[in-house]
């Protein structure tokens, strides 16, 4: 398997707070990985600046093989890199048939077609001419996964996709994604809850204060590690 | 009945204001850029059609042939130049760039046209009438601006809500980085919206001049009454805007029939009434929810 993305000294700013700081790391083909760490450790945004949505400070972003450090977000999105980002930001006045047809836009031919999107999230199937506003968590959730796929991605970056919504919601969405891991999709994911995190992913990285602080398969890893890594209790101690 | 021939001519003067509106709904309406040198491209479209009806000796309506794809080109321009760069400072900024741009070309008119009047040839078609009774007669022209701007403003609904292009232009209006992110490429979808706002104001601009003679100075009153159009008619809704117009245009009949001096004067209280009536059904609206809540 060689490497679809590589990410490079990545250095990432919000103004003078630094987020994302000196980040390498690399996503083979068909692997799923799992971006963990607390709020503010820069998950966000480096998956932002992966999607072209941040302009990143320093280092390089390769995708394939090509260099796509400046190359414009929708650029992006039409050699195969799609982000369903945090809080779903689906386009409110717009029917979750026309958040889905807009997606399009990449021209990216692929399995994904509305038609395909509905059969994947049946609950949106009655739904398809409501306004995305007038939707629930977990349908705005779908809706806004099933934007992504539109673009057929080769690489999809699932940011905190089961913020906000109830337990029972999530393992529905949670469900979908596993369908798609299995389909050899290629995810990184951002999230919150570990034990989530660990049940899908090949591989775990995790996020301390804009660096990666631990880094291995689930089933390498335990418990006590990542917790340790995901609130930095050793620095906190050395102190 | 008078009042039958006050109302029928108010309704084909909204087409006139509907037709300059269409511009502006696409512009104000969905992308949100207020526009002040809407009039002023409309006028220079005007001018344009003189040029070429001139210079090539053809009719008005032959001249929008040359007059329309130059107008895309300018309004492409305009957007990639100007309005892009302003967008990126906040909302205010284009309001203050267009001001701008309305007095450079009002100037630029006076330059190279001088500040008499001209005046557009209407063909045939603009002496020609309908007397339907002995009271009420229909200028064939009126018909043809009224069926115009239908025609552009059902359009561009179409356009809006059944195309790729009008997709990615309200996804774009709604949430431009998330645009980007399921690959719109967000600066050509608003270069090319424009580029369509300025022809349908150039149209909208030949069709003035065709009705009434033009100096450089020409449009503002116009574009106030667009304007308003495109707010009574709802913000966002092209056909809304076209009902918007017809309303104006039939007040401002009404308002002349019983004193001239009241043409004006009703088109602004039939506006303002329509701020208040959805000030206060909003109110309420919020009140209820309100109430709801506790």
């Amino acid at each position: 398997m060689s490497a679809l993305l590589e990410v490079d000294a990545l250095d990432a700013r919000h103004g003078l707070l630094q987020a994302v700081r000196q980040v390498s790391f690399e996503v083979a083909e068909g692997e799923s990985l799992a971006l963990v760490g607390a709020n503010g450790a820069g998950k966000t945004t480096l998956l932002r600046a992966i999607a072209g949505a941040h302009r990143p400070a320093g280092g390089r972003v390769l995708f394939a093989g090509r260099d796509i450090t400046r190359l414009a977000a929708h650029r992006r999105v039409k050699l195969g890199i799609a982000l369903v980002p945090e809080g779903r930001r689906l386009f409110p006045n717009l029917t979750v048939e026309e958040n889905l047809r807009v997606a399009a836009a990449s021209r990216r031919s692929g399995p994904w077609t509305v038609q395909a999107v509905l059969e994947a999230f049946p609950l949106l199937q009655p739904l398809r001419h409501n306004r995305a506003a007038s939707l629930s968590g977990g349908e705005q959730q779908a809706t806004a996964i099933g934007r992504a796929l539109m673009t057929n991605p080769r690489l999809l970056l699932l940011d905190e996709v089961s913020l906000g919504l109830a337990p029972v919601v999530v393992d529905g969405v949670y469900r979908s994604l596993a369908k798609l891991l299995e389909s050899g999709s290629t995810i990184v994911l951002v999230e919150q809850d570990l034990r989530r995190a660990m049940g899908v992913a090949d591989r775990v990285l995790c996020m301390l204060e804009g660096r990666i602080v631990l880094e291995g398969a689930p089933a390498d890893l335990t418990r006590e590690q990542v917790t340790e890594a995901y609130f930095g209790l050793r620095q906190v101690a050395g102190a | 009945m008078i009042w039958v021939s006050v109302i029928v001519h108010g309704i084909l003067l909204g087409g006139v204001y509907a037709l300059l509106a269409s511009g502006l709904a696409l512009m104000f309406g969905v992308m949100r850029i207020i526009n002040l040198a809407h009039g002023s491209l409309a006028l220079i479209g005007a001018y344009m059609a003189y040029l070429v009806a001139e210079h090539f000796h053809f009719s008005t309506y032959l001249a929008l042939v040359l007059v329309l794809p130059g107008a895309l080109l300018v309004g492409y321009v305009l957007q990639r130049s100007m309005l892009e760069r302003s967008l990126r400072a906040g909302q205010l900024i284009p309001l203050l760039t267009t001001f701008g741009l309305l007095i450079v070309i009002a100037n630029l008119l006076q330059y190279f046209f001088s500040p008499n009047v001209h005046s557009l040839n209407m063909g045939a078609i603009g002496s020609a009438s309908w007397q339907v009774s002995s009271t009420l007669t229909i200028a064939w022209f009126d018909v043809l601006t009224f069926g115009v701007a239908v025609v552009v403003l059902v359009g561009l609904e179409l356009v809006l809500h059944y195309t790729q292009l009008g997709r990615e232009l309200r996804a774009t209006a709604e949430d431009a980085d998330t645009a980007e992110l399921v690959g719109i490429n967000a600066r050509a979808v608003y270069a090319r919206a424009t580029a369509i706002a300025v022809a349908t104001a150039a149209l909208a601009g030949v069709f003035y001049g065709m009705r009434s003679s033009f100096d450089p100075t020409t449009g503002a009153d116009q574009l106030l009454y667009a304007f308003e159009a495109v707010v009574i008619g709802g913000i966002g809704s092209l056909w809304g805007t076209l009902w918007g117009g017809v309303a104006l245009g039939v007040a401002q009949s009404i308002g002349a029939q019983i004193d001239p001096e009241y043409f004006a004067l009703a088109g602004h209280v039939v506006f303002l009434a329509v701020l208040v009536v959805r000030a206060t059904v909003q109110g309420r609206g919020l009140q209820l929810s309100l109430r709801g809540a506790g």
